[in-house]
């Protein structure tokens, strides 16, 4: 048996069929990861993301240590509450991890990957040195993601049922990529699945009522499997599938979450990094949708005539598209078409720019 | 639980088999399969008149989660296919024992039968 998040029972009593993720025992879905999928696109979802590592940073350095840890530059959060997405590289310039960090009334909070959890504080931990900087786990926190065009209002709703009307007017004022703590909650309007939506931290021991009110509200419980299809439709990348530590951000799509001014930062595989920018030539994350029948999955191989090879990164069955889509790391040069090899046959694909799906539309051409 | 039916033969691949009154035979996955696929997507079927042998991969069964390989539960030469799985994958979750059958097979060897798992072997192997 693995970690239990403060909703597992609340999964057990929805249906959930439970999977180990990363040692946790999580839903992989609750009957039909399509139905789960669809619900979030059209209506609101919402998702036990407790298992994710919430890590605060306090100290007179802190912004100098995030300067230096990460490749996206914490300077451009400049009021309590803004959000910003970073890769966390090492000095190969390789992606240890992808986070949010938010910028908080004293510090930053940081949401780490699951599986990466101990790599991540390891790294973290031994980066510290020289700076005046502590890191807090906050174990104590669970966390929900309610998302879908219905996410907000609903979450509104709730809370003004409940005459928590300051709450409902916070949810209702948050703009993209803010996040604001509220009577000992933090309440995010970020997510993972290309909608609008939030993403709540909330003490444990609250986190089942406040998970009934959500269903009684009619939110669809969405398990991982969802959040794996809704993610790629929304082109976001996911840590050991689209990046890891051998990849720069430069090949995985992440180029804009470089902050390479102010020139003097010094942040963690900078110099590699350039270099890398310099020469061009490293390979690119596209979008693929496959024009034959089958499903692309990770790792197979792409075929780009003339040019060279690639990989398939992530791959599924796209429900709201209703084909098979992926995202691959091809050569540089690679056009607008190219093979994929799916169990044993190449089929071909289109080469479209991410993302597939947003707020609900299909917008890759 | 799964649904098991006492009148169908199964291979531990998760193949169920029916035997019709001509002696052919027709082949589909159990009801355990399909949950532990989720929901099926997409259906490869095997060619009419191949020579198949035991235990050969000759169809894929694909969920959202994962690809699957569909195997010759005994040897011989395909008879038929369901065409219409091609375009209604999601039968394989709806209807698993009656109209998302795969395909349907003349055995080379009728006693090879005998070598198949019942009903109560199968849900001992699901456990």
């Amino acid at each position: 048996m693995g970690k239990q998040t403060a909703l597992y029972e609340q999964h057990l009593a929805a249906g959930g069929k439970m999977v180990d993720f990363g040692g946790w025992d999580m839903p992989i879905h609750y009957g039909s990861q399509i139905q789960e999928h669809n619900a979030v696109r059209q209506a609101a979802g919402v998702f036990d993301v407790s298992h994710m590592t919430i890590v605060d940073i306090h100290g007179s350095d802190a912004k100098a240590y995030l300067q230096r840890l990460l490749a996206n530059n914490v300077d451009k959060l400049k009021t309590p509450g803004k959000a910003l997405y970073s890769g966390m590289l090492n000095e190969q310039g390789g992606v240890i991890d992808d986070l949010i960090v938010y910028l908080t009334e004293d510090g930053y909070r940081t949401v780490v990957n699951c599986a990466t959890r101990e790599k991540d504080l390891a790294w973290m931990e031994q980066q510290r040195a020289g700076f005046d900087v502590s890191l807090t786990e906050r174990p104590e926190l669970a966390m929900l993601a309610v998302q879908g065009p219905n996410a907000i209002a609903t979450v509104a709703d709730i809370f003004n049922a409940s005459e928590r009307t300051h709450m409902a007017e916070l949810v209702q004022g948050l703009n993209v990529f803010q996040g604001l703590p509220v009577d000992g909650w933090f309440i995010a309007r970020t997510g993972y699945t290309g909608e609008d939506g939030l993403e709540i931290m909330i003490p444990a021991e609250q986190a089942a009522d406040f998970w009934q009110a959500l269903l009684a509200q009619g939110v669809q419980p969405a398990g991982l499997g969802a959040r794996d299809t809704l993610r790629l439709e929304a082109g976001m990348n996911l840590y050991g599938n689209d990046m890891d530590d051998s990849i720069s951000p430069l090949q995985a799509g992440m180029g804009w979450t470089i902050a390479w001014e102010p020139a003097e930062r010094e942040f963690n595989g900078r110099a590699p990094l350039a270099s890398e920018k310099e020469a061009g030539d490293s390979p690119k994350l596209v979008g693929l949708i496959l024009e034959g029948r089958g499903i692309m999955r990770a790792h197979q191989k792409v075929v780009v005539d003339g040019i060279g090879e690639g990989e398939i990164t992530s791959g599924t069955f796209s429900p709201t598209m209703q084909q098979s889509i992926a995202m691959a790391r091809v050569p540089r040069a690679t056009g607008d078409s190219c093979q994929v090899e799916v169990r044993g046959k190449l089929v071909a694909a289109q080469v479209v720019k991410l993302p597939f799906v947003r707020n609900g539309e299909i917008v890759c051409k | 639980m799964s649904n098991i039916p006492a009148e169908l033969k199964y291979v531990k691949s998760h193949e169920w088999i029916r035997v019709e009154d001509d002696g052919t035979v027709t082949v589909g996955v159990t009801d355990y399969a399909q949950q532990q696929l989720g929901d099926v997507v997409f259906v490869e079927l095997p060619e009419v008149d191949t020579e198949v042998g035991d235990g050969d991969d000759i169809a894929v069964v694909e969920s959202v989660k994962a690809a699957s390989d569909i195997y010759a539960p005994l040897p011989g030469k395909i008879i038929a296919v369901n065409e219409a799985l091609v375009d209604a994958p999601e039968k394989v979750n709806e209807d698993p024992y009656g109209e998302a059958w795969f395909f349907r097979m003349e055995l080379a060897n009728a006693d090879d039968l005998n070598e198949l798992l019942s009903a109560d072997d199968y849900a001992a192997e699901c456990e």
